[in-house]
């Protein structure tokens, strides 16, 4: 059977995608911990499958200003994925690197960019190579491209995507990092092409 | 004074004391269709050009610009508007990130699927603020046929 859009993965399928988030957020944990030189440990990450309103809210409501990443993936694995920086974890991360936390995700100076663009570089690819290395495909990933703006808006891009489908709910992990005592969260979200995700799965022996 | 919310893919209508929100359109498009005579009108909250290029007969049609539309015009027929005494105005499809290429512009193919559908069914485009790169909340004030425009540190726009 052929994979139409996400809406038909089935428990399974979400299982296999979380354990490639658990991967992934392992890596990542251990990224954020080397770049800002703090034991960084994670929870369990959750795989969910949203509908388009309720990833909104889920995310703080259509008009939360955060910051969106986006890179695109190529070779084997097409697709991207959009990674969605909240406010919270903005000031932790920058309290910790500069002493000072960014309070407005509209007002960050240059270092404060690049330092989140590092951040967001170092997540994506934490996840990319957990797939990478799970499937033995190869994937590779362009230069991330930064927005800050309405979660909404942000999430209408991946959201068109998976509408394009037909699919009318969106795909994304979910995962909380525990630096020095406080928790931060950051969510993923992966847009596979269709053809992709069916290639990941039948690499990784689970029946489409 | 009632506030109703849209959210993606999905319409309201509403009377004179009402004001039709829409949140953070990024690509999407926000269409306001507005009845000056009867003081009433409606916002559709569409995300993609056309009901053509869809292949699940499932689907919810709320979120093409051609159906989409097509069901706030019946909708606002239903409370007694006809279609000739409407006129429109419109407000996102932008694009969020520069080199999002896999898609050629999706805001920018719904903003000319609105355009083209509004001419098709004889509705005049009173005005608009599409395009670039950010997202954009509107608010729909039906008593005076107001699209207010609201984006991140810019100034509202009353269109």
């Amino acid at each position: 059977m052929a994979l139409n859009n996400i809406e038909q993965l089935n428990s399974m399928h979400l299982d296999v995608l979380k354990e490639i988030g658990n991967i992934g957020s392992g890596n990542a944990a251990g990224a954020l911990s080397e770049l800002i030189m703090k034991p960084t440990d994670i929870t369990v990450p959750d795989v969910l499958l949203l509908d388009f309103n309720e990833a909104i809210n889920f995310l703080g409501g259509a008009d939360t200003i955060a910051i969106g990443m986006m890179v695109q993936l190529s070779e084997d694995i097409t697709g991207k994925v959009i990674f969605i920086i909240q406010q919270a974890f903005t000031s932790t991360m920058t309290e910790m690197l500069f002493g000072t936390p960014i309070d407005d995700l509209t007002q960050m100076d240059e270092m404060a960019t690049s330092f989140i663009t590092e951040v967001g570089n170092i997540m994506t690819a934490s996840y990319v190579n957990a797939i990478a290395s799970l499937t033995g495909l190869t994937i590779d990933i362009s230069v991330p491209e930064m927005t800050v703006d309405m979660v909404g808006a942000i999430l209408s891009v991946p959201a068109v995507e998976f509408a394009m489908t037909g699919a009318n709910k969106v795909l994304f992990i979910d995962d909380s990092f525990l630096i020095e005592g406080s928790e931060v969260r950051s969510n993923l979200i992966f847009v596979p092409e269709t053809k992709s995700l069916e290639m990941l799965f039948e690499k990784l022996g689970v029946t489409v | 004074m009632a506030q109703k919310v849209i959210g993606i893919a999905d319409l309201a209508v509403g009377k004179a004391e009402d004001t039709l929100v829409t949140y953070a359109l990024g690509s999407c498009v926000g269409v306001s269709l507005w009845d000056a005579d009867k003081k009433q009108g409606g916002l559709v909250h569409i995300m993609l050009p056309s009901s053509r290029e869809n292949s699940n007969p499932s689907d919810n049609f709320r979120k093409f610009a051609d159906t989409g539309i097509g069901e706030l015009i019946q909708s606002l027929g239903l409370i007694g508007s006809q279609k000739s005494s409407l006129v429109a105005k419109i407000a996102g499809g932008a694009k969020m990130f520069a080199t999002n290429n896999s898609l050629f512009n999706i805001g920018e193919r719904n903003v000319e699927q609105v355009r083209r559908y509004l001419q098709l069914m004889r509705i005049p485009l009173k005005a608009h603020d599409t395009g670039l790169d950010y997202g954009r909340t509107v608010f729909f004030h039906v008593d005076t046929g107001i699209l207010e425009v609201k984006a991140t540190n810019k100034k509202n726009l009353m269109l």
